[in-house]
């Protein structure tokens, strides 16, 4: 209990993981917050990288947490440019109403 | 070891209620606010597991970049989020029991399973002790050499997306007077100024 390990770390990421499932569930009207979920997954995933890498003293992890970073930056910066320009084509960002691409 | 325990369970349990409010709450800036914390706090995590580098790339890019860039757009938003709201509590028992099925999954998967006795020496990139070298530098040694393609293609899609978000977002509005460089350079002496003879006491 007292010695922190990798199950510990494993344990917290797969909260959160389930956290931004969740909160894709919940808010499903709300694009922002579901990016926000999304960023909360990615970061989910970036512990458990960095927890295996400190585990098996492989640096590797870590670079390859540092790409999920960037990754993760670029879309958060598209998504929310497509959000703005949604919204001032259309003037609400409701999930049920972006359909355009139906035909 | 009873510091790094605590430290850990009070971290741990920050990110996690951090992470439950960013998904519960009403009005969308807090729910960034709260994703500030939980970042803050995976950060110190990170720091907990030694990797101080990425810790800070985490407080720098995501609170100073990501974060804020939520922020504004939250705010520049002319939305009534209420309305958006609306069917929380009817997806609650859906997504409650998918979120409850993942996690006991998950942590089905990460209790029954160990890692393989000699897993350690197949290391990709040894990592070296962190009383030698600092963390830092070990990442910067490896990753301008070994991985010095994949930083580069790192690179090239922050710049795909820098250019992609400018692209779609810039709009040329109809009715702005802008400055012209180039028209007011063409301008010459004779279609600008004109010398009028005015009689005294005429007026123009």
């Amino acid at each position: 209990m007292l010695q922190i390990g990798l199950p510990h770390y494993l344990t917290v990421a797969a909260i959160l993981f389930t956290l931004g499932i969740l909160g894709i569930f919940l808010n499903r009207k709300n694009v922002i917050i579901i990016l926000m979920s999304i960023e909360l997954m990615l970061l989910a995933v970036n512990i458990n990288f960095v927890a295996f890498s400190a585990y098996l003293h492989d640096l590797a992890g870590q670079v390859f947490a540092m790409f999920v970073l960037t990754v993760a930056a670029a879309e958060a910066a598209i998504g929310l440019a497509i959000l703005v320009v949604y919204f001032r084509n259309r003037g609400t960002i409701a999930v049920e109403d972006i359909n355009l691409m139906k035909g | 070891m009873i510091i790094q325990a605590l430290a850990f369970y009070v971290f741990a349990a920050v990110a996690v209620a951090a992470g439950v409010m960013v998904i519960s709450q009403r009005n969308p800036v807090h729910s960034v606010l709260f994703l500030i914390l939980a970042f803050f706090n995976a950060a110190a995590l990170f720091v907990l597991m030694g990797a101080e580098f990425l810790a800070m790339i985490l407080v720098v890019v995501y609170v100073g970049a990501v974060a804020v860039l939520f922020l504004f757009v939250v705010m520049m938003l002319d939305i009534n989020f209420v309305e958006l709201r609306q069917g929380f509590l009817q997806y609650l028992p859906i997504g409650a029991l998918i979120g409850l099925i993942l996690l006991v999954e998950l942590i089905m998967v990460f209790g029954a399973w160990i890692v393989a006795p000699g897993a350690g020496q197949f290391a990709q990139v040894r990592m070296p002790e962190p009383s030698e070298v600092t963390n830092t530098h070990a990442l910067g040694a490896v990753l301008y050499t070994q991985y010095v393609y994949l930083f580069q293609a790192a690179g090239l899609i922050l710049l795909v997306a820098m250019i992609g978000a400018i692209v779609l977002t810039l709009r040329q509005r109809e009715g702005v007077k802008r400055q012209s460089i180039p028209i007011q350079n063409a301008r010459r002496r004779d279609e600008a100024v004109k010398v009028v003879k005015v009689s005294t006491r005429g007026g123009v």
